[in-house]
This record gives structure tokens, C-alpha cells and sequence, in this order.
């Protein structure tokens, strides 16, 4: 049992570390910007008094490692001071957009992660089949879909032919949660679509590669059906690296919703994110890009926490 | 018919229909990059129709007009040069990047290895798309701008299989031979090491491709990427995506040509794999 303490730990430090090299890549890209904040804030007309003024009052002009350090603090606790677009405090801008976000992606992972793990398993256990086949091409086909191709098909056949579901996904403070789910269903879907080919294959490739091992032979003489020796016996097996896939796959729908939200005006993260690059809006830039990143790194460390966790040669040493 | 044409007929004889479908798509795609202004009816920013926007009453427009009245189906083509061409410049140079990186850890290794490794791994911790907005927010959006900032972000893949794979030939005592023949790193890295290792690398050539093209289209279609009026599928799809609430399938016909194109290269690269790994066992 420590042998595996030892390794989550080893994990968790290197993530550890991983999370406080990030910060310090956001905070120096903007620190690589020509010119600074207070100039960019000011506009090109700003007399030079009044730049060293607001400088001085944003604490521009103490050293940039005591910056990062007081920058640091400060997001560790929630502020990440104010967008230059709309002045606003950017933590109230962006703390309803990142649960926004995560409840897109939460609701896309609820349709995509079953249909995945049930094609999965079907396409092992009819291997070759015209079903294994019409699978794999269909993978294929949506892993090559633009994430805006799968979108504007759904909007067109599912909102424009048939006025079944909304086109666009804007929220107001009345909408109810059934309300909701109804209205991010196409963008929901078109997620799942653009991340569940790669965790079907996945799958798939996890149980066909535990089928030519001996134990499963041996159920196989003893006279098991196909279909429970692949639940009771392949699937626990299999279960470490299909869990790590779908965690790496639930990482990529938290920043894959970037296109879907411009798509669907969805008022999510994403769509924050790139109208403030559009807009040069850096401080906002920066907040948006640190809490994505920091949700990946955290997504890709449970991930790997997961599949050492739920690796049964590592749970029962010998 | 020469030895290596009957063996290439033999491998295509053998394909299966995906990979034939792949390969004719492809070739396709490369004809009408290459040979644009031939195909095209019409200029690639020529405003030719002011009034139209529909699709079929029309049958000089075949896939009708955009919201300023050019012909879809010209821009389409100009795309084809514009969008792809920018993908492939992008690609070769993520993949020398990479490559070269790559097998230079795998031979040197030692500190340079680790060093390069620890980049790497740091990189590629950040999800590509956000990390792309952020700096091309910071140094400013341009073509130039973007192609570098794909090709060094994407290269770090690139590096992690040219290292792994390279690892396994390094190791080999031919390796060692040529080493202790006084051969130099280029010499034993150009005859030695990438011989072996083209087949992999080959069909990361093809991933990469589509990752890139993908990437590249996502761009264009936030607004960051080709800008306005060069013929862009990403920036095609962004300028008429109102014109789907009306009804009009138009936006639909750029996305389907870049979906058309990945799916096709995906199709060979993945034949090329099974092809590959199944000569090897």
C-alpha cells in the first residue's frame, strides 16, 4: 500500500509544481507585452505624469518578482483586480461563467460518457463486425469534425428545419434548470460528439487488448458467456486506462467548449475568453486563461491519480 | 512497369475502401489547391451577385452566394489554397521542429535531453487553444504570428514521439559502431536513426496535419486566425453564420470541406498504421 502512497505523492508534487509553472508563464507573457498595463490602460494621449501616477497606484514600478508574488497572493484568494473593457472587479465577471462552463461540460460528459463506454464494449465484443467497422468509421468521421461543423449541422437540421431545440443558449436569472438542460442540448450534444469517438476507442482498444490475455482464455474454456466474462472479468481489468481517458476527455470538454459557446452565445468562460483577446482586455485574458489551465492540469492530475488508484496489480502487490 | 510501381500497386490493391476514398480525396483537394484560379468561375473577392443569397435558383451560383454577394463556391476553391496551404507550411514546420529537437535529445541525451523534456512536459500541461490566445493576444494576431506560435506549441508532440522512438535505435549496436567510427551527429542522425524511424513518423505527419488544419480553422472561425477578405473555411464559416437562422445551408459547405479533408487524411494515416505495425509483428 505505500508503494502506491509514494506515487500519488510523487503525482500530486509534480502537478503541484506543474500549477505554479503555469502561473508563472501567465504572469510573465503579460509581462512581455510591449509598453504596460498603465500605458495600455491610458491610451496612446496619456501624459507621463499621469502613467507614472496610475503606475505607482497599481504598484507597477516595484520589481517584477515581488509583482508576481503579490499577483499570486492575490488570485490565491480570488482577486484578479479589474478588466480595463468594462472596469469591473473580474472575479464577479468571470465566477458565473466558470460554473456556466462547468455545467456544459458536466451536462455533455452525463450523454457522452455512457454511449461511449456502451459502443466501447459492444465494438470489442462483436470485433470485426460490420458493426465493429461502422463504429470505427463513425469515430473517425467525428474525431475529423470542426467542433463548429458538428454545431452548425445540429443548429441546421435540429433549430432551423425543425424548430425543435433553441439555436442560441442565452441565459436569464428566471431560467429554471429544465429550462436549461433544453436549451444546452444541441451544444451538449455537439460536445459529445467531438469527444466520445476517442474515449470509445479507448475502450475498445483496452478490452481487445486484455481478450488475448490467458486468464481470459481460461474463463472462456471453463465455459463463461462472451458477454460476462467481458463485464466480469476484462472490464475491471480495462478499467484503469478507460478511467484515465475519460478524465483526459472531460479536461478537453472543459476547453474544447471554447467554439461551442461562441456558436451557441452561450455566456460561458470561453466566450469571455476570446472577446477579451479580441479586445487586448489582458487582465481578463489572464484570469480566463489561468483558470482554464488550471482546470486542465487539475482534470489530467486526477486522471493519472485515478488510473494509478484503480489499477488492480497496484492495489493487490504481491 | 518498374519494381517499385508494381509494389506500390500491390499495397494500393490490397487498401481498403477507406483508404481509397482517403487517398482520391486527398489528391483532390491538392489538384484544386494548386490549380485554383482554373477551377473558380469566379475572382476569390469578386462581389458578383448582390441581390442573391439563395441557393439553387441560381444555377451560375452553385452553392449560392455569401452575405456580400460572392460566390460561395469560388471561395470555397481559393480556400482550398489558402487554408490548407497554410495548414502544410505549418505542419513541415512543426514537424522539423520537433523532429529535429527530438532525435537531437535522443542522441545527445544527457542534460540537453532533460532540459528539453522538462519544456516540454510544461507545455504541453497547458491546453493548446488557450495558450495560442494567450500569446497571440500578447504579440498581436497575424499569419506570421500564428504559424509560429501552432508550430512550436504543436512541435512539443511532435518531439515527445521523435525522442521515444529515436530512443530504441540509439540503443542499437550499429549506433555504436558508427559512433565509434568517428561518424558526426548529423551523419549518424540522417543515416542511421531517421531510416528507421520514417514509418511512425510518417503517419505523425498525417496527425499532425489534422490537429493543425483543425486548429487552424478554430482560429480563423474565432476571428484570430486568416483575416478578411482572403478565402478562409474557418473564416468563411464565422462570416455567414447568420445566414444559417435564415434557412440556408451555405455556412455548412466550408466546415463540410474542412471536415472532408481531416476525415480523408485520417482514413489513409490509419490504413498506413495498421499497414505499418502489422509488416512489424
Amino acid at each position: 500500500m505505500s508503494a502506491i502512497l509514494t506515487m500519488i505523492g510523487q503525482r500530486l508534487a509534480l502537478g503541484l509544481l506543474t500549477l505554479w509553472v503555469v502561473t508563472m508563464i501567465i504572469f510573465l507573457a503579460v509581462e512581455l507585452l510591449p509598453g504596460d498595463f498603465a500605458q495600455a490602460l491610458l491610451g496612446q494621449s496619456a501624459t507621463d505624469e499621469t502613467v507614472n501616477a496610475i503606475r505607482q497606484n497599481l504598484g507597477l514600478d516595484k520589481p517584477a518578482v515581488e509583482r508576481y508574488f503579490i499577483w499570486l497572493g492575490d488570485v490565491l484568494q480570488g482577486d484578479f483586480g479589474r478588466s480595463l473593457a468594462s472596469e469591473r472587479q473580474i472575479s464577479e465577471l468571470v465566477g458565473p461563467r466558470v460554473y456556466n462552463t462547468l455545467f456544459l461540460a458536466a451536462y455533455a460528459a452525463c450523454i457522452a460518457v455512457p454511449i461511449a463506454l456502451t459502443l466501447g464494449i459492444l465494438a470489442a465484443l462483436y470485433r470485426n463486425s460490420a458493426y465493429d467497422r461502422g463504429v470505427n468509421v463513425g469515430a473517425l468521421a467525428a474525431i475529423s469534425s470542426p467542433e463548429f461543423f458538428a454545431a452548425y449541422i445540429l443548429v441546421y437540421f435540429f433549430a432551423v428545419q425543425n424548430a425543435w431545440f433553441p439555436s442560441i443558449a442565452r441565459l436569464n436569472e428566471t431560467t429554471t434548470f429544465t429550462d436549461r438542460l433544453y436549451m444546452l442540448f444541441l451544444p451538449a450534444v455537439t460536445l459529445t460528439l467531438v469527444t466520445m469517438a476517442h474515449m470509445m476507442r479507448m475502450t475498445r482498444a483496452a478490452i481487445i487488448n486484455l481478450m488475448a490475455s490467458p486468464y481470459i482464455e481460461m474463463a472462456r474454456l471453463k465455459g463463461i458467456p462472451r458477454g460476462r466474462i467481458i463485464v466480469r472479468h476484462a472490464l475491471p481489468n480495462a478499467l484503469s486506462p478507460i478511467i484515465n481517458v475519460v478524465a483526459i476527455n472531460l479536461a478537453y470538454l472543459i476547453v474544447g467548449v471554447v467554439v461551442v459557446e461562441v456558436v451557441f452565445a452561450y455566456p460561458g468562460l470561453g466566450q469571455l475568453f476570446v472577446d477579451s483577446v479580441v479586445k487586448r482586455d489582458m487582465p481578463v485574458v489572464q484570469a480566463s486563461a489561468l483558470v482554464f489551465a488550471v482546470t486542465y492540469i487539475l482534470m489530467n492530475l486526477s486522471a493519472d491519480i485515478l488510473s494509478i488508484l484503480s489499477n488492480p496489480r497496484l492495489l493487490h502487490p504481491r | 512497369m518498374s519494381k517499385a510501381t508494381q509494389n506500390t500497386w500491390k499495397l494500393l490493391r490490397t487498401a481498403p475502401p477507406t483508404a481509397w476514398f482517403g487517398l482520391i480525396m486527398v489528391s483532390i483537394y491538392i489538384v484544386v489547391a494548386l490549380l485554383a484560379p482554373i477551377f473558380a468561375p469566379y475572382g476569390e473577392t469578386e462581389v458578383v451577385d448582390v441581390a442573391g443569397l439563395s441557393i439553387g435558383d441560381n444555377p451560375s451560383f452553385l452553392l449560392g452566394t455569401d452575405h456580400i454577394g460572392r460566390d460561395v463556391l469560388s471561395r470555397i476553391i481559393y480556400g482550398a489554397r489558402n487554408t490548407v496551404g497554410l495548414a502544410f507550411i505549418t505542419t513541415v514546420l512543426t514537424f522539423a521542429i520537433g523532429a529535429v529537437m527530438g532525435l537531437l535529445a535522443a542522441v545527445l541525451g544527457g542534460w540537453f535531453d532533460q532540459i528539453l523534456s522538462r519544456i516540454v512536459d510544461v507545455l504541453m500541461s497547458i491546453p493548446p487553444l488557450i495558450f495560442a490566445l494567450l500569446i497571440l493576444t500578447i504579440i498581436g494576431t497575424s499569419v506570421i504570428n500564428m504559424i509560429l506560435v501552432i508550430a512550436i506549441l504543436d512541435s512539443t508532440r511532435v518531439f515527445r514521439l521523435a525522442r521515444a522512438v529515436g530512443m530504441n535505435i540509439v540503443v542499437m549496436d550499429y549506433v555504436e559502431v558508427a559512433r565509434l567510427r568517428g561518424e558526426g551527429l548529423w551523419w549518424i542522425i540522417r543515416h542511421e536513426v531517421l531510416p528507421n524511424i520514417s514509418a511512425p513518423l510518417a503517419a505523425e505527419f498525417g496527425l499532425r496535419f489534422c490537429f493543425v488544419f483543425l486548429f487552424v480553422a478554430s482560429l480563423s472561425f474565432l476571428g484570430l486566425g486568416l483575416q478578411p477578405p482572403t478565402a478562409d473555411w474557418g473564416s468563411m464559416v464565422r462570416e455567414m453564420a447568420t445566414l444559417i437562422t435564415f434557412g440556408l445551408p451555405t455556412p455548412l459547405f466550408p466546415a463540410a470541406a474542412v471536415a472532408l479533408l481531416t476525415v480523408s487524411v485520417n482514413f489513409v494515416v490509419d490504413w498506413f498504421l495498421h499497414k505499418t505495425s502489422g509488416l512489424k509483428s
